[in-house]
């Protein structure tokens, strides 16, 4: 039998509850509220016991792959061990039952907190100051940008135009756009980097910003970045880091130094907050200084109360933190309060537990890893760039789709071994892309389970590609038909939205 | 510590494997001119160690759990069932990714599809993503949504009794897009109709409305939908999700599209983040929303399978051509407004409007009650929220509060400077008399010294 649907478990009169009883004055519902603004009819929402609700979300957690559950190599996505210290932290109720207009008075840890996460992020990254409101990645893309137009503006032209290589991130251009900038394209050269004299020819000073990943999404380092820096520089662009791999790049190279002026984090990926099923993230944004006025307010200081300035200091005295509003250059603001706290605490927590030589460890441990799979894969599956890669490595599955199954089945067969499928059909310049991103919290044992499967498909393929276009076997369901989501849309239980 | 289970031993016989003669060689690519960045960090510690570093840090603090706090203003302190602790933290749910490989997923994408569903049918809405950051990127959210999709309307409409950070953020990120962004008036606590007749018109791309407000009154969405229908501007609802169980819905007052801050359903104050926002819409705009969302299919057998979709509209497909940039979803906060929704349930989500309208008017009536203060709007209705005025400025009522370990409202002066007596007051379900009677004593002994108003005797 098919898991039901809560729905489907609700039994009038089944409740899960219990309120407190209301044992003031009484008053009538119209008393309060007039008839025409009441709700007639209550919304149909499930009616189950507190049993039924744990079996229900338990049953269904056991249908999914996770980091906890499965290897989850997952390309661009950093899906590495969520150390659980980091979320018992951030679940302690000094942290997580803070109202946010509490006054300072009252959080003093927590607005320390996030200033020490500022200054360490800036010391990762070489920027000089960070914002942590940004929620997402793609959030933070948008800040990013809209600094970079409160910049140009300020200096009496918005500029006009972004450049982004083919290989980026969607969320890149689509960020662009939303900043109101007009998106050029860069293509690729053959050795996966960035063509830098496509690159040259398409910089004018129209261009307010040039939006670079790197390593990028070919899993390799850029190696001009230093010459496409000045280069930029020189026409008054400005240069923007997605941080979406820096999980390679920690304690070996730092984006400031490269020339980055505006850099985004993903501490979901490097700083290994838990994914969540697609979010909670955040999008941490740093600058160097010159963008600094621009950040969104309010902005975390400390004010160190000494009294009188030439008054000595006394010996318990403890610095104060504030928030500051006052921002005449602001951009403004990005989201409500500031920022996905929560997931703060736990990029705050691991990096902590790290330091700057743990960190470097991470980044090693990736890199290895990384390499590994492509030394032992790079026979039976396209390695359309021979350098070694950073901490993820892109494969074609093109000699395998001639065989008659592509990169969507070798996926769907690689579930039927207990492996979550690497990203797919991404970075769009490699056809029949696999992008396999193991991380440093695998195992050699692992890899190698991994490896053996890989190589084993890639035998399937040769033997029965018509098998492997049927899998998975194994999953609690066959291959969804993404076609007829879409056609017979039906998003919303017991409505047509067709 | 770190979190690597390979040894020196390990990864050096890996490197052999690679061909690579150390661990440099699979870095030469970097300049070596970079290869210089030296940082510093606090030195790394063990987990004893980190425990006691972020405890001390947490006991700095003072939480609700020690305060009384009738601070509202976006973000309220509600009960949450500890199933939904429980459930969330499960490492399935928890540290897995966007369902990208269904069959892989099941779990989460079922969730999604019942949480669009429970969240249509609280709003009375057609459509539900699978929920976006927040409620105010929400509302930035609505405003790039309408503008896209009606290229020749270049204004937007928001009521200045909107969350002030909402119109804040809706500002800031439209700033590249050259909208005109107007905001209307309010009488007695609510946007001015009058106002909004006046200047709705047919390059206007949407009217934004937050009911109930942010002073807690219950705007007449009613008539705001009837005056906005004919000019053709998308009709954009912020609403409270808890409200929902007592108030009318977005769907019935015909609202194109209803949206807001979930953090009310279950989901922890923790200073401000991570929350959810949730945005539905009319079936006529199901094409137009962005955001992840999961719908219903078959599987290769015939039986019931879902997976996300509507995926061309999104930006890993049409890049700089997509309706958003947006990304991920909040799957674990959605997951947690879902079980809330679950537990409570269709005679839970009432009872718990009603307990929330009871204790605010009964915490309304204490206080007003006292010498020299009086709600600032009292023909108004409000739900869990109200704005009282103070007989000394309300900073200073909450800075004494402070001192007793109370937390009275947000002095409203904090947003619009000229009102320094007026106190923004939320009293949820997790009030009771006691604590409602607390507050009024202190309120009362706060202020009985002072030379009162003549209005106010």
């Amino acid at each position: 039998m098919k898991d039901l649907l809560i729905f489907e478990r609700s039994v009038p009169g089944h409740r899960g509850y219990a309120l407190p009883v209301y044992d003031g004055p009484k008053k009538k519902l119209v008393e309060m509220v007039p008839q025409e603004l009441l709700r007639e009819r209550g919304a149909d929402l499930p009616e189950v016991s507190e049993v039924d609700v744990v079996r229900h979300y338990t049953r269904l957690s056991q249908l999914n792959f996770s980091v906890d559950t499965h290897f989850y190599p997952l390309g661009s996505c950093t899906m590495k061990y969520n150390p659980k210290v980091n979320d018992q932290m951030a679940s302690l109720a000094g942290f997580a039952n803070l109202h946010p207009y509490q006054p300072a008075s009252t959080t003093q840890g927590m607005l320390q907190l996030l200033a020490e996460l500022e200054q360490m992020l800036c010391a990762i990254t070489g920027m000089d100051a960070f914002t942590l409101q940004p929620a997402a990645g793609a959030h933070g893309e948008l800040t990013g940008l809209l600094l970079v137009r409160a910049y140009h503006t300020q200096r009496g032209n918005p500029r006009k135009k972004v450049i982004v290589p083919d290989s980026a991130h969607g969320t890149n251009p689509s960020s662009a756009r939303m900043a109101g900038y007009e998106v050029v394209t860069i293509p690729s050269a053959a050795n996966g980097e960035v063509d830098f004299e496509a690159f040259r020819a398409a910089l004018d000073d129209q261009v307010a910003a040039v939006m670079l990943t790197n390593p990028s999404t070919h899993g390799i380092f850029e190696t001009r970045i230093l010459d496409i820096a000045r280069l930029a520089h020189e026409k008054g662009a400005l240069l923007y880091y997605d941080g979406a791999n820096l999980n390679a790049l920690l304690g070996l190279a730092r984006p400031g130094d490269m020339g980055f002026d505006v850099v985004h984090l993903n501490p979901h990926k490097t700083f290994s907050t838990p994914h969540g099923g697609g979010g909670p993230g955040a999008g941490p944004v740093g600058v160097k200084g010159a963008l600094a006025p621009y950040l969104p307010a309010p902005r975390i200081v400390k004010h160190v109360n000494a009294g009188a300035a030439n008054a000595p200091r006394p010996a318990h005295h403890e610095p104060a933190f504030a928030l500051d509003y006052d921002r005449p250059l602001s951009i403004g603001r990005m989201r409500t309060f500031y920022g996905n706290v929560g997931i703060l605490v736990r990029a705050h927590t691991y990096i902590r537990a790290h330091g700057a030589e743990g960190l470097r460890r991470v980044s090693r441990g990736a890199i290895i890893n990384a390499n590994y799979v492509k030394a032992k894969l790079r026979d039976l599956y396209d390695d359309p760039f021979p350098q070694p890669c950073m901490h993820e490595v892109v494969l074609s599955a093109r000699r395998q789709k001639k065989q008659g199954a592509g990169a969507r089945d070798i996926a769907k067969r690689l579930l039927d071994f207990g492996f979550h499928a690497p990203t797919v059909y991404f970075p769009l310049t490699v056809p029949e892309a696999l992008m396999i991103e193991p991380t440093e919290t695998e195992s050699q044992r692992t890899l190698d389970r991994f490896i053996a499967v890989m190589r084993q498909i890639a035998e399937e393929i040769e033997r029965d590609a018509a098998m492997l276009r049927r899998a998975p076997f194994t999953m609690p369901v066959k291959r969804v038909d993404e076609v007829k989501a879409a056609r017979d849309l039906d998003v919303n239980y017991g409505k047509r939205n067709a | 510590m770190d979190y690597i289970p390979n040894t020196d031993a390990d990864f050096d016989a890996m490197l052999r494997e690679i061909g690579a003669r150390d661990f440099d060689a699979l870095i030469a690519e970097i300049p070596p001119a970079l290869r210089q960045s030296q940082f510093e960090l606090p030195p790394a510690l063990s987990e004893p160690e980190l425990q006691r570093e972020l405890k001390s840090l947490a006991a700095r603090n003072r939480s609700l759990d020690q305060l009384l706090s009738f601070i509202g203003a976006g973000a309220y302190e509600h009960f949450v069932p500890s199933v939904i602790d429980h459930l969330a933290s499960r490492g399935e749910f928890y540290t897995a990714y966007t369902p990208y490989q269904a069959e892989a997923s099941q779990g989460t994408l079922q969730v999604l599809y019942e949480y669009q569903t429970m969240i249509c049918r609280l709003t009375g809405m057609d459509v539900s993503n699978a929920s976006l950051y927040d409620g105010g990127s929400a509302v930035g959210e609505s405003a790039f949504l309408a503008l896209g999709a009606q290229p020749r309307r270049r204004k937007l409409l928001v009521s200045s009794a909107v969350h002030p950070e909402y119109r804040q953020i809706l500002r800031t990120c439209l700033a590249g897009l050259g909208v005109q962004i107007v905001e209307l008036p309010t009488v007695d606590g609510v946007t001015d109709l009058d106002a909004l007749a006046a200047k709705v018109d047919d390059v206007t791309a949407a009217v934004i409305l937050q009911s109930p407000n942010f002073f807690g009154c219950i705007e007449p969405m009613q008539r705001a939908g009837e005056l906005i229908e004919p000019s053709g501007a998308w009709f954009v609802a912020c609403v409270n999700p808890i409200s929902l169980g007592a108030l009318k819905p977005p769907g019935e007052y015909g609202a194109d599209l209803a949206l807001g801050e979930g953090q009310p359903l279950g989901i922890p104050l923790s200073f401000g983040g991570p929350y959810v926002g949730f945005l539905t819409s009319s079936q006529r705009l199901v094409h137009k929303i962005s955001g992840r969302i999961v719908g219903r299919s078959v599987d290769a057998d015939g039986g019931r399978a879902f997976c996300l979709t509507l995926q061309a509209r999104e930006q890993h497909i049409r890049r700089e051509k997509a309706t958003s940039n947006i990304c991920t979803n909040q799957s674990l906060m959605a997951l947690r407004a879902s079980i809330f929704m679950a537990v409570l349930g269709k005679a839970g989500m009432r009872e718990l409007a009603e307990l929330n309208l009871l204790r605010s008017h009964q915490a309304a009536d204490a206080i007003t009650a006292l010498p020299g203060f009086a709600l600032k709007w009292p023909r108004t209705p409000f739900f869990n929220e109200f704005v009282v005025t103070c007989p000394v400025p309300a900073r200073t009522v909450c800075s004494r509060l402070e001192r007793e370990g109370i937390l009275a409202g947000v002095p409203l002066s904090r947003f619009f400077p000229q009102m320094e007596r007026e106190l923004l007051v939320c009293v949820t379900e997790v009030k009771l008399s006691s604590d409602i009677e607390r507050l009024a004593d202190a309120l009362r002994r706060a202020t009985e010294h002072h030379e009162l108003p003549i209005s106010h005797r």
